[in-house]
């Protein structure tokens, strides 16, 4: 079943085309990968997808439904979350409150309760604090509940925007590079988390380097180069497509 | 009940026990003079903090907005028959409007644009004041009648204090409320990164307008309270002096922390009324202070200190 | 009708052109540092009283302007050099507020060490004025507009034919690549405040023959040279000038015009237009924040 189809999405900065006429479906439950060269559309591509940036063209499809060009907090609302490539804690939380904005939408939060103190936002505001905590134990952040986010390391702060992204509680969950920078231990980490997080049947759309994560994790590979989808299919196939090797994997080979 | 309501409560009791007790230690007509200042400018400094400190947008334009409600109050019951209680909230109505359709264009900017923007709003408020001379009396300010209510005109150190103590308390406890419920989390996300925030549902642009129309609104409230607590009135109130003195409150006393901005105001209001003796030499300590403190302690007087007590105790 | 255009004309062209200095030691500033130096007026004061007071002691003329100005310089490394380097990593809010301690501190210190009279400096080349087809033209308005081509052409040279000017340049388009490539920032920081305290109090001197100057004189010149620079885009040093004397003359013409009661407001209703429909000022260039 189609979760997400995008068809002809193209965005161009100062004449420079970042995203080009791309195309693509992703099905429900499947991790689906994004590779390709620095500079390829991957973090445009995403910014797209969760509303960050408007599309110059294209359109987006989600579950149905038409989406294209509403704003991010309201593509959040049908589902969509993300973790960012350049770290976007909030540092002036602690890193539970960090997750606790991830529930935003399912607290109650109309003004005037808040302003109040109505017993309607302290029981919400106690379901969030426990649902929060156990996501940072779902995802390995058991030791930090208390702690402030400026305080954990730069391992901890990638899965914490996991645990944020998954506290919307996302029907398609983006991840950018969660693993760049990460040590070989912290990246199988990672893998593993995104195993779990799909098999509780969340879709999950993941930009990433580490080539062992990505053939590790993925139902379905789409390159991308210059904006442009390059290739599309399985681990294998992608691995055997001897455009994608001299585009991006030969590349990267003769760089070892 | 878990810990952080439970400090909020403790909080809340000593702050009444701190204003119950109050009148004790006030011994004179001037001494109640800085204590009701003092809370009044706190009471302002807490919606601006909930602007600046906690949703990160600056505004160097809120004694605008403090001067609105007070000529509201001085005008409205004078000119039109207006009931003071009727003045006061049709002063805050007005303000809050105005509020809500200046920051809907003004909170698109950021950083040094959106602290001309809201400069340039407070200079144009206090030029108005200060040319219409027919409805404002102009430089030389107005008068402003009793304020009223039930039959009960309030007079006497005693009942001012009491009134504002009572306003400072419920501010406080709102503000407190606030904080601690997912419109706070949102501001201070909006605060943190404004594209993650909006990543998570956050409607980013919503809770920026709805705090600046909140912080306007109290500023107008206590500017009207100010006003017939005074009697008197210049379009001073609205200066950018004034909107830069309620910034320096917030900052000292630290930014994202209520009993900061009450700390802050409360030092900012009884400093000069200490160093008038040294009139001359009043400005060069509150701008060493100011640079000082920026300099010394960013996060502001409360945090900072709070900072070492808890790296102390662990 | 004419006559009285061009009289409004010249009055807007020499306000304007002061605005535009002082909107250009904002520029500088910005550039290096990202800071906006809400102590630039103060510059603008510390120029004209010093040569006011200067004098008083019977220094002659050029040689006051010429201790003024450098003065006024002396106190910008000192804030440069004591307020906003030990304050690295201040936000935003926090670089605005450290400013404003600094004009305030200055303003004090004016009051005691000078006073707080209004004092009125000889104009330069005297008072009588040019007649221009019926509009009188003061000598030193004609001086101030000579004085800002010549700055704008010194800027000009300084900056694209000194080694420290190119490095200027360079740090103020990306300053990460400009300490890569060896220049030391934090200095480049210290000659903009310098600079631009010197821009600023050579406004000062300029300025105080027309309207007297006092120790509080800086805080609306202040806000005005800002508001050309925003109105010129921020960091956009031409763009001051031109934002000055849009300012300048649409000021004048309110004044002469319409009423003289809201010619302070002209230049704060006309950030406000900028900001809401050209955020980026007239000349500026669209920020884009990277995710």
């Amino acid at each position: 079943m189609t979760f997400l189809r995008v068809t002809g999405l193209s965005k161009s900065f100062g004449g420079v085309k970042a995203v080009d006429q791309v195309d693509f479906t992703v099905k429900a439950g499947h991790v689906f990968s994004i590779i390709g060269p620095n500079g390829a559309g991957k973090t445009t591509l995403f910014n797209l997808l969760t509303g960050l940036t408007m599309p110059d063209a294209g359109a987006i499809i989600l579950d149905g439904e038409d989406v294209t060009g509403l704003p991010a907090h309201q593509l959040a609302a049908r589902g969509v979350s993300r973790s960012f490539q350049n770290l976007q804690i909030f540092f002036n939380m602690t890193a539970l409150e960090n997750v606790m904005v991830g529930n935003h939408l399912h607290t109650t939060r109309r003004f005037l309760p808040c302003l109040f103190g109505s017993s309607s936002v302290r029981d919400s505001e106690a379901r969030t604090r426990i649902f929060a905590e156990e996501l940072m134990h779902y995802v390995g952040l058991g030791d930090y509940v208390d702690a402030d986010a400026s305080a954990l390391p730069y391992g901890a702060l990638k899965r914490l925007e996991i645990a944020r992204a998954l506290a919307t509680r996302p029907r398609i969950l983006m991840l950018d590079e969660p693993a760049a920078g990460l040590n070989p231990a912290e990246t199988a980490e990672i893998d593993a988390l995104i195993k779990r997080i799909a098999e509780d049947g969340i879709t999950v759309l993941l930009v990433e380097h580490d080539m062992h994560l990505v053939w590790g994790v993925s139902d379905h590979i789409m390159v991308l180069n210059h904006g442009r989808v390059l290739a599309e299919g399985t681990a294998e196939e992608i691995r055997a497509n001897p455009e994608v090797v001299e585009a991006y994997l030969g590349h990267r080979a003769r760089e070892r | 009940m878990n810990g952080t309501r439970l400090q909020r409560y403790g909080g809340l009791l000593l702050l009444a026990l701190a204003l119950a007790l109050g009148p004790l230690f006030l011994q004179n007509g001037f001494h109640y003079n800085v204590a009701i200042l003092a809370g009044l400018n706190a009471i302002v400094c807490i919606g601006l903090n909930l602007l600046i400190g906690y949703a990160g947008q600056i505004s160097l334009g809120h004694a605008g907005f403090y001067a609105l409600g007070a000529y509201a109050s001085a005008i409205l019951p004078d000119r039109f028959g207006f009931h003071p209680l009727g003045a006061m909230i049709t002063g805050a109505v007005a303000v809050g409007l105005i509020a809500f359709a200046v920051a809907r264009p003004i909170l698109r900017l950021k950083g040094h644009y959106l602290a001309m923007a809201t400069l340039g709003m407070g200079i144009i408020v206090s030029i108005v004041l200060d040319q219409e001379v027919d409805i404002t009396g102009g430089p030389d300010g107005m008068p402003v009648g009793d304020l009223s209510a039930f039959g009960y005109v309030v007079s006497g150190n005693l009942a001012w204090y009491t009134l504002v103590a009572i306003l400072l308390f419920i501010t406080v406890w709102l503000a407190l409320n606030l904080v601690h419920s997912p419109v706070g989390r949102a501001l201070k996300a909006v605060h943190g990164s404004e594209i993650a925030a909006a990543a998570m549902g956050v409607d980013v642009f919503h809770y920026k307008v709805l705090v600046f129309v909140v912080s306007a609104i109290i500023a107008s409230v206590a500017g009207s309270i100010f006003a017939h607590y005074s009697g008197f009135i210049t379009p001073d109130e609205g200066s950018f002096i004034h909107s830069i003195e309620l910034v320096t409150m917030v900052v000292l006393g630290g930014m994202a922390s209520i009993t900061g901005s009450i700390v802050g105001a409360v030092l900012l209001t009884v400093l000069p009324q200490m160093l008038a003796d040294f009139h001359d030499y009043e400005m060069i300590v509150f701008g060493a202070i100011l640079m000082s403190m920026m300099i010394l302690m960013p996060k502001g007087l409360v945090p900072t200190l709070a900072g070492l007590f808890k790296g102390r105790r662990s | 009708m004419l006559a009285e255009f061009l009289q409004f004309l010249f009055s807007g062209l020499t306000v304007g052109a002061i605005y535009g200095l002082i909107g250009l030691g904002f520029a500088v500033i910005y550039n290096a540092s990202h800071v906006i130096n809400f102590a630039q007026g103060e510059f603008v004061m510390i120029g004209g009283m010093a040569t006011v007071f200067l004098m008083k002691a019977g220094v002659p003329m050029p040689l006051a302007i010429l201790i003024a100005i450098a003065g006024a310089a002396a106190v910008g490394w000192v804030l440069a050099r004591f307020g906003i380097e030990t304050a690295r990593g201040s936000t935003v809010v926090g670089l605005i507020i450290i400013t404003i301690g600094a004009s305030i501190l200055l303003r004090g210190l004016a009051q005691v060490i000078w006073d707080r009279n209004f004092h009125a400096l000889p104009a330069f080349a005297g008072d009588t004025p040019i007649q221009i087809l019926g509009a009188a033209l003061l000598p030193q308005s004609l001086i101030i507009g000579t004085a800002l081509v010549l700055t704008m052409l010194g800027l000009r040279l300084f900056f694209e034919h000194t080694r420290i000017g190119k490095a200027m340049q360079a740090t103020a388009i990306d300053p990460l690549a400009a300490q890569l490539v060896g220049i030391d920032t934090r200095r480049i920081v210290r000659l903009s405040f310098v600079l631009s305290a010197a821009l600023g109090a050579m406004a000062g001197v300029l300025v105080a023959p027309i309207t007297m100057t006092y120790a509080n004189v800086g805080v609306m010149l202040g806000l005005k040279g800002f508001a050309a620079t925003i109105v010129g885009g921020l960091g956009n040093p031409l763009g001051a000038i031109a934002g000055g004397l849009i300012v300048g003359i649409a000021e004048a013409m309110t004044a002469g015009y319409l009423t003289s009661a809201y010619k302070d407001a002209v230049a704060f209703i006309i950030i406000l237009f900028v900001l809401l429909f050209m955020p980026n000022g007239l000349f500026g260039r669209a920020e884009v924040t990277k995710v």
